[in-house]
């Protein structure tokens, strides 16, 4: 790996060196490391570019490494990982996407995930997106996610977009079967001029199922965050959606969580609040020896933490 | 230590604080009380630089910090704890210390300092400063962090608000503590066992200085009014 591949991979999935284990490497929109172990099979898709990753059932304490970086301009990565989960295994996946981009040339990753969780199983999915590089040319990511949870499985996704993404749309879609459970807590940082845009649709299919999303975000300078998200309750369920943003400078950010039920005994709960950093916030650190610009960063810093 | 030279405070035409004069000196505990509405808390955040007065002068240890911002302040030696404490969130109890300290916590250090307010440090180093706590957990959090700091001049603005469980002997054996340690200790208090520990209490009354003496002076000349809270309060 040459040293930008290396600082990517260290940054979207602390990774620094290529790990033991099942992994896949995709580099400028080409597979190019894929491993897989006796209990985690990964395979090239035949028919479109991506892989499909199978985890037997009841195989515990697992994970897999699965990062794409792109260390060029001129290139619109389109890739689709299926993840086949089976019955009662518990694993952690590392995801993520890096772009480093110095040129005029716009760079662009759109990862198509669909994830299959089979009765009883428990899967944690860690995906950071970041962009470097002093290029005018864009640096755009483009997740899609489509979800189904059988019965009795968790999903739980932790997402970040940290820095450098001039434009962003996140996609997610899922369908939780009884008693299945998704907890989704996304985390965006926008500056300049960047716009990230989310959308969130639950179908609560299952008796019991649950949703919880929690969207932290910060848009600085003139960026803009777009936050919708959906919950259908079709069945006796739980769903709660909490957007919660700072904004600093001209920034905007829209938020609206709806919420639909369908089932008289479907509770669904939405909360949003959007405004500047607190006065007393900024305060109370400046008491503590802070500058206000620190405080300022401090409290960024915790709040997408 | 501290020096208050007819300090005024005025919002357009109003006066807040009219010719405050006041020198306190190291290894004090200044008790400030006062009605509702005299100008007490307003006369800490002029001393912190929260507020600045409209007239008069602020030396600590011999040096005008008039034209001192908060942050300087607070480098300089001067820590405040506020009366409703401020939430975060994100931010752990942990990384409030450590930014109150400028070093990493050693575990040992954040169990002295939460202890000795009562709270369990394995319990709530890694608590996240939001509204999941209590206001009295929050409140003994603040008090943990003035610890941690360690500053020379201590500034307490209502300390016994949300002081629901914690008994109050803890509270001023504290204040004792920072005294031992030759720290100025300023508090804003309408509570007796505080007021008892006073080496000095100032009374407010509609922004004007009304008397300034040792405890056994002032107390018994203390209004009904002023010491309403001292009869409700938790003791």
């Amino acid at each position: 790996m040459n040293a930008i591949e290396k600082e990517l991979l260290k940054q979207i999935a602390d990774l620094h060196k290529i790990p033991e284990g099942a992994f896949s490497l995709r580099v400028n929109g080409e597979g190019k490391t894929l491993s897989s172990t006796s209990e985690i099979e990964i395979e090239k898709k035949t028919d479109k570019p991506g892989i499909n990753i199978y985890v037997k059932p009841n195989v515990k304490g697992k994970s897999m490494h699965i990062p794409a970086i792109i260390t060029t301009g001129g290139v619109n990565d389109v890739v689709y990982n299926d993840f086949y989960i089976g019955e009662n295994a518990e694993v952690t996946i590392v995801a993520g996407c890096g772009i480093h981009n110095n040129s005029s040339e716009d760079s662009k990753h759109n990862g198509i995930h669909s994830f299959h969780l089979a009765k009883g199983s428990n899967v944690t999915y860690l995906e950071k997106h970041l962009a470097l590089g002093e290029g005018t040319g864009e640096k755009v990511l483009n997740p899609v996610t489509n979800i189904e949870l059988e019965e009795n499985s968790i999903l739980t996704m932790d997402t970040t977009q940290v820095s450098g993404v001039t434009s962003s749309v996140r996609k997610t879609n899922a369908k939780l079967g009884d008693n299945a459970k998704l907890v989704i807590k996304e985390k965006i940082l926008t500056t300049n001029s960047q716009i990230a845009t989310t959308e969130f649709n639950v179908d609560l299919v299952g008796k019991n199922s649950s949703v919880d999303v929690i969207s932290r975000s910060v848009a600085k300078d003139s960026s803009y965050q777009n936050f919708y998200s959906c919950i259908n309750g079709k069945n006796k369920c739980f769903g709660h959606v909490a957007c919660d943003g700072i904004l600093t400078d001209q920034a905007r950010i829209d938020s609206t969580p709806k919420i639909v039920c369908e089932n008289v005994e479907a509770t669904l709960v939405h909360e949003a609040a959007i405004g500047k950093i607190a006065g007393d916030q900024l305060v109370k650190l400046t008491t503590l020896g802070l500058t206000e610009e620190e405080a300022e960063d401090l409290i960024i810093k915790g709040f997408l933490k | 230590m501290l020096e208050l030279k007819n300090i005024g405070y005025k919002i357009n035409d109003k006066v807040i604080l009219d010719n405050i004069n006041l020198k306190f000196e190291a290894g004090q505990i200044v008790a400030i009380t006062g009605h509702n509405g005299s100008g007490k808390s307003t006369l800490t955040k002029i001393i912190m630089g929260i507020v600045n007065q409209t007239q008069g002068n602020i030396l600590f240890n011999g040096q005008n910090i008039n034209n001192l911002s908060v942050t300087e302040r607070a480098k300089l030696g001067i820590g405040y704890t506020f009366q409703q404490p401020v939430k975060f969130k994100g931010l752990t109890v942990c990384d409030l210390i450590e930014t109150a300290t400028h070093k990493p916590l050693e575990i040992k250090c954040g169990c002295d300092y939460l202890s000795r307010v009562g709270l369990c440090a394995k319990d709530y180093l890694n608590r996240e400063l939001d509204s999941n706590l209590s206001g009295g957990e929050l409140k003994r959090i603040e008090l943990a962090i003035a610890l941690a700091e360690g500053k020379p001049l201590n500034i307490f603005d209502e300390p016994e608000a949300g002081i629901d469980i914690w008994s109050f002997d803890n509270l001023t054996d504290l204040f004792e503590d920072l005294k031992s340690k030759n720290n100025l200790t300023i508090i804003v208090t309408h509570q007796q066992k505080i007021l008892d520990i006073a080496d000095q209490i100032v009374v407010l009354n509609s922004g004007k200085l009304e008397k300034v003496g040792s405890a056994q002076e002032i107390l018994p000349t203390l209004k009904p009014q002023v010491c309403a809270k001292l009869e409700g309060g938790n003791k």
